[in-house]
């Protein structure tokens, strides 16, 4: 029962920490969104074009918070 | 942990039993999506917006063609404004030529009356003035023939004629 | 949860159990689950809203040929920007992807729904289908030559071939990211909401901030559907560029 409290404990840690991944893809989606953001005030025509250039740079950066994400799951549910 | 089939043991989707399932009907369900987007939905709907753009287009061309007609028209009103406007401007210097001619025909009959006339002027000067040298003449040989006659010189009539005449044609001279 | 016998019992993940319809315990390969169910609800969906909706074929469109219209002229030009003219080919595979993959996403939103696309097997399968197809593709086309893609001829020749392992590592793991951005994303909002969904039961007077909470999570996971679909059907597109054009 004692072991399997402390296992129980260093799983939830492992949770709490694959949360800080997911910090890392909001502060990468954000630099994305941010950039677009200011490129496009200095040359609004360009803009439009690349509105699928930013969409597919914050899947890729999403997709790896999604990643730990998936880690903090598969700790939770499936070990 | 429960048994109900509702209750979800770890993560649903690593349970690998219920996979060929979804594979199943996933498969199933892109294949009806599939046929219905490929046989029925994407020609109806490509098929409208071609028409529409079809529409718009021969629409465009039309309004096109309304246009040009209409510039053609202006520069047919244009031209015509123009025809006209050097038609009066030929008539207007016809019509000057015409006058300036009549006016150089009555100029040149005035400028030869004229000149007829001082010519006639100047015969009548001329022959007012032979006239009166003649006078003179006269007056003289009269003249001379008294004075002689005065101081009683005998001179031949011809003699004392010649040298008045040679006189008085001189003293004119 | 491992507390099952606690107060706080929330169960996020009991959403996603596929089951059954009409009695049974087991799940066999054919049997009719509540995956069925939704997916033949998306199927509807797709027809309601691709067929019915162009129904009247009027030259100014109604309302519901305007969605239809705007659906097909959203992933042509998609294809034709990202894939380039000769994509185009490809427009209703690619528009299958993103009708089922789209209106997924949406009806896993209405409450008690299940959600297809939150399923590894759902999305893997997608994944691969064009993983797979887009690399045959791209032999059937350019032969060897489709190799190049690994061939960074832009970078110093010293290097391209460490690029070379770096590019066939990424090429390879494009369908795992490709499948589990999707589950993942539509997963973790579900499984928050119903969190969130947890704490205003328990709670009691005080259920309103979870409530609120809740709210705006739908709202932000409404957006999160039409992105992934949007992603998912882009991302596709520009794989099968790859294909088309592999060349950098």
């Amino acid at each position: 029962m004692e072991t399997l409290a402390l296992a129980d404990m260093g799983r939830y840690i492992g949770v709490g920490l694959t949360a800080i991944g997911m910090g890392g893809a909001a502060i990468g989606v954000g630099n994305i969104a941010g950039n677009f953001l200011s490129g496009a005030l200095r040359n609004p025509a360009a803009a439009p074009g690349q509105t699928a250039m930013l969409f597919i740079g914050i899947a890729f950066a999403e997709a790896l918070g999604i990643f730990s994400f998936l880690v903090a799951l598969l700790l939770m549910f499936a070990v | 942990m429960a048994t109900n089939t509702n209750d979800a043991v770890g993560m649903p989707q690593l349970d690998f039993s219920t996979f060929p399932n979804q594979i199943f009907w996933l498969v199933v369900t892109l294949v009806v999506i599939y046929l219905i987007l490929s046989r029925v939905a994407l020609p109806r709907i490509g098929s409208i917006l071609a028409e529409r753009s079809g529409t718009i287009t021969a629409d465009i061309d039309a309004a096109e063609t309304y246009k040009r007609q209409a510039s053609e028209a202006e520069a047919a009103y244009n031209k015509a404004l123009e025809d006209a406007r050097a038609q009066a401007h030929k008539i207007v210097e016809e019509m000057r030529a015409d006058i300036q001619a009549d006016l150089d025909v009555a100029i040149q009959k005035a400028d030869a009356e004229i000149a007829a006339r001082t010519a006639e002027s100047e015969r009548r000067i001329a022959e007012i003035r032979d006239s009166a040298n003649e006078a003179v003449e006269e007056v003289a040989r009269d003249t001379a023939r008294e004075i002689l006659a005065l101081f009683g010189v005998k001179a031949e009539d011809k003699a004392i004629d010649d040298s008045v005449s040679t006189r008085v044609k001189g003293g004119a001279a | 949860m491992a507390d099952a016998n606690g107060s706080l019992a929330i169960r996020p993940m009991d959403q996603f159990v596929v089951r059954p319809l009409f009695g049974g315990e087991t799940v066999g390969m054919f049997t009719i689950t509540n995956v069925t169910l939704w997916m033949a609800l998306t199927v509807l969906a797709v027809t309601a809203v691709m067929v019915l909706g162009a129904r009247g074929r009027a030259l100014v469109p109604t309302r519901g040929q305007s969605v239809a219209e705007l659906a097909y002229g959203f992933i042509y030009k998609m294809i034709e920007d990202v894939t380039g003219r000769d994509g185009l080919r490809f427009f209703p595979y690619i528009m299958t992807i993103f009708m089922f993959v789209f209106f997924a996403n949406i009806l896993g939103l209405i409450p008690w729904a299940f959600t297809t696309t939150s399923h590894f097997a759902v999305t893997a399968v997608l994944a691969l289908s064009v993983f797979i197809s887009v690399t045959v593709l791209g032999f059937v086309l350019n032969g060897a030559a489709f190799l190049r893609l690994f061939w960074v001829d832009s970078a110093p020749l010293a290097l391209r071939p460490i690029l070379a392992v770096i590019e066939i590592i990424s090429y390879f793991v494009r369908p795992v990211s490709h499948s589990i951005r999707l589950a993942g994303a539509m997963m973790a909002g579900h499984a928050v909401a119903k969190v969130f969904a947890g704490f205003a039961a328990a709670l009691g007077v005080a259920f309103v901030v979870p409530v609120l909470a809740v709210t705006a999570l739908y709202a932000l996971e409404l957006l999160v559907a039409v992105i992934q679909a949007y992603v998912f059907t882009i991302l596709t597109c520009v794989y099968l560029k790859d294909a088309l054009h592999p060349h950098h």
